[in-house]
């Protein structure tokens, strides 16, 4: 009898292994990525928050000068370690027009926790136009809107590369080799020392595009720590209860023999 | 432990199962309801299908409750719900990997019936409106991946409601019908929403009409034999219900891991980008439930005749009862069935790894020899197997099959041998 519940477990598991390779992943490049571990990796993931932090310095002095994240609200800061006075003096440097007032006018005022970040461009028109025709992407879902994730952007940071001899290259790109067709309109943004980390990290580039790709992972998926940790308590309680239906089980249908 | 509920004349019980018999219908149909005694584990996943489909739908009305069906919202309200509501990522994660689970369990339980000819004699029409449900829950669950309005939500659509273009002279108007306009816009997803929460009601309609066609004849049973004697069967509780609660055990661990732990290994990428009817994607790819059905709609060169037979592969599950004829129904004791059941098993994990593949080169081929094989199975295969195949020694009973089982057991080492 111990043999059945076993080999319904193997079938099931098999099974289920089946979507895994119908799944194709959006396919990018056929060049492999870096493969990066990541310390939200794995069932027992967790973000480094000092890396966040640094990460979102990155963002705000380089990325924001282009990119959105207008998922994100100011207050959702404190997920990676801001004090609320923190956040509040953060989201005071931003400005938002705000309104109308009493007199009917539209005014601008100071940002506040309960506000999205304020966006670079006032719509997609003037952002294309100041892009030279490409639109950047908000980057709140980013790490999640990309086949291979987290890796994927990492890669992406550090795939810049001379354009190949013949390669018939448009006016105005870039070669990176992770990038769908390897042509693509975002200059390389990170070289070492472009900021300088509060904690003393020394800004090396890889250490640059660690702590934004870090920090973009998060702002795509800011439950994933919750997720987590309810995810290991859920299933320890499934399989304690489920060991224990297996003794009833095996308890009750003793009485056929 | 049998009938002591009901011999009990007095208290607030027997005063309403007297008026509203629910005491009665629930003995009768949960707890002394005689079921075959050898059901493996395969017969678990009816209940489970069961199970699924309230997680889908007490997630999804807590889901609608926060939801915006407007194109210009539905894409902010989902990432809304993960974000700001209260464990509006757990609803969202469930809802969104109970659709794959459904129909993973779905597919099993029908392979299961395929196995053991579950669709024979009786057990037609019980067969028939499991096919009805297997229709309305991809229609639910088509209608559902559009309404995150992301990339994959809003050219799937276009994709899938433009097949019916393909129709002569009816072709458009059907399809201007459907989107409620001249493209996939708000009112084709209003739509889509309003049928998403009404479509998963009427399977629980025909759920329970499936409940009473089961229950007219009982369970089939691995051998495919008659139930003969009160011998052949145990009452459902506690045994088929302890064994259902030990199978939602495990079903729950596998759910719970993709839930909290791969939440978005079933889904595409591009739907966390918002919906852009200017921007197509570079592949677009159904749910893989789907794939297998994309296949041989993309096996055909001919854009109606595809569209044709991947409605036909659906439908001619309707026919099983007439297209396989054999009189034992478990593949058993069939051993040339049995055979061919298998290829056509592979044969679909193959149909749903070409729908994944772009439609090109090797692909195409191969995607034409499994659509080849799946109507050929249904239509040449068993029809053809119904007359010519012999089958091998049948046990005399349920009971008897019980106990030879046990003898091989005894002998694990040389149990090979014991196969008749």
């Amino acid at each position: 009898m111990l043999s059945k519940p076993f080999n319904f477990f193997i079938c099931f598991l098999f099974l289920f292994t089946i979507p895994n390779s119908f799944f194709v992943k959006a396919a990018t490049s056929n060049v492999e990525l870096i493969q990066q571990n990541w310390p939200f990796n794995g069932i027992f993931g967790r973000f480094d928050k000092a890396s966040l932090q640094r990460g979102f310095k990155v963002y705000s002095e380089v990325c924001s000068a282009c990119h959105g994240l207008r998922h994100i609200s100011y207050r959702d800061l404190e997920g990676i370690g801001y004090s609320n006075d923190e956040i509040k003096v953060i989201a005071g440097e931003y400005e938002i027009t705000d309104g109308p007032n009493d007199e009917g006018e539209m005014f601008t005022r100071d940002a506040k926790m309960s506000d999205k970040f304020v966006g670079p461009y006032e719509n997609d028109k003037i952002a294309r136009l100041a892009n030279n025709g490409a639109y950047p992407p908000d980057l709140s879902l980013i790490v999640k809107a990309r086949g291979g994730g987290a890796d994927y952007i990492y890669s992406l940071l550090n795939g810049y590369k001379d354009f190949p001899e013949n390669f018939e290259a448009s006016e105005g790109m870039y070669y990176n080799e992770y990038y769908p067709g390897n042509q693509i309109a975002m200059p390389p943004q990170i070289e070492d020392d472009i900021v300088e980390f509060d904690d003393g990290t020394i800004a090396t580039h890889n250490q640059i595009a660690r702590d934004i790709t870090s920090f973009l992972a998060w702002t795509a998926e800011p439950e994933l720590e919750r997720r987590k940790s309810l995810g290991v308590k859920t299933l320890f309680f499934l399989v304690l209860i489920t060991i224990m239906l297996l003794g009833v089980k095996r308890k009750v249908w003793k009485h056929l023999d | 432990m049998k009938a002591k509920e009901t011999e009990n004349k007095t208290g607030i019980s027997h005063w309403i199962d007297e008026r509203l018999p629910v005491f009665t219908f629930i003995n009768h149909n949960l707890r002394d309801y005689p079921t075959p005694k050898n059901l493996n584990y395969f017969w678990n996943f009816g209940s489970l299908a069961g199970v699924t489909l309230v997680i889908m739908i007490v997630t999804g009305i807590l889901l609608a409750m926060q939801y915006t069906a407007n194109t210009e919202m539905a894409f902010d309200s989902v990432e809304r719900i993960m974000r700001d509501v209260n464990n509006g990522w757990l609803l969202r994660y469930i809802h969104m990997n109970g659709a794959s689970m459904f129909f993973i369990i779905v597919y099993i339980h029908m392979f299961r019936g395929l196995y053991y000819g579950s669709y024979k004699y009786p057990r037609e029409i019980l067969w028939m409106l499991g096919v009805v449900i297997l229709l309305l829950m991809m229609a639910t669950a088509f209608m559902g991946y559009v309404l995150p309005w992301g990339q994959m939500s809003f050219w799937g659509a276009t994709v899938i409601t433009n097949l019916f273009s393909a129709f002569p002279v009816i072709g458009d108007y059907i399809v201007t019908f459907l989107w409620g306009g001249f493209s996939v816009d708000n009112p084709t997803l209003t739509r889509f929403f309003v049928l998403h929460y009404l479509l998963p009601f009427a399977i629980v309609g025909v759920v329970a009409l499936h409940l009473v066609a089961l229950h007219q004849f009982g369970s089939n049973n691995p051998t495919g034999i008659d139930v003969k004697s009160d011998g052949d069967t145990i009452p459902f509780h506690p045994y088929y219900t302890v064994k259902d609660y030990l199978g939602l055990g495990v079903y729950l661990i596998v759910f719970a891991f993709l839930v909290f732990f791969a939440p978005n290994f079933l889904g595409h990428p591009d739907n966390y980008i918002p919906a852009n009817p200017l921007q197509t994607p570079a592949h677009i790819v159904p749910e893989w439930y789907f794939l297998p059905f994309y296949a041989i709609l993309r096996a055909v060169p001919d854009k109606l005749l595809g569209v044709l037979l991947m409605f036909a592969a659906v439908m001619v599950l309707f026919f099983l009862p007439w297209l396989d004829k054999h009189k034992i129904r478990s593949a058993n004791f069939r051993p040339f069935y049995k055979q061919f059941y298998w290829l056509f098993f592979i044969n679909c994990i193959v149909l749903g790894w070409v729908g994944a593949m772009p439609a090109e080169g090797i692909y195409v081929l191969i995607s034409r020899v499994a659509t080849l094989y799946y109507f050929g199975f249904f239509l040449i295969i068993m029809p053809f197997l119904s007359k010519f195949e012999k089958t091998t020694d049948l046990p005399s009973s349920i009971s008897a099959a019980v106990i030879s089982e046990k003898f091989d057991n005894k002998e694990p080492s040389s149990s090979e041998s014991y196969v008749k």
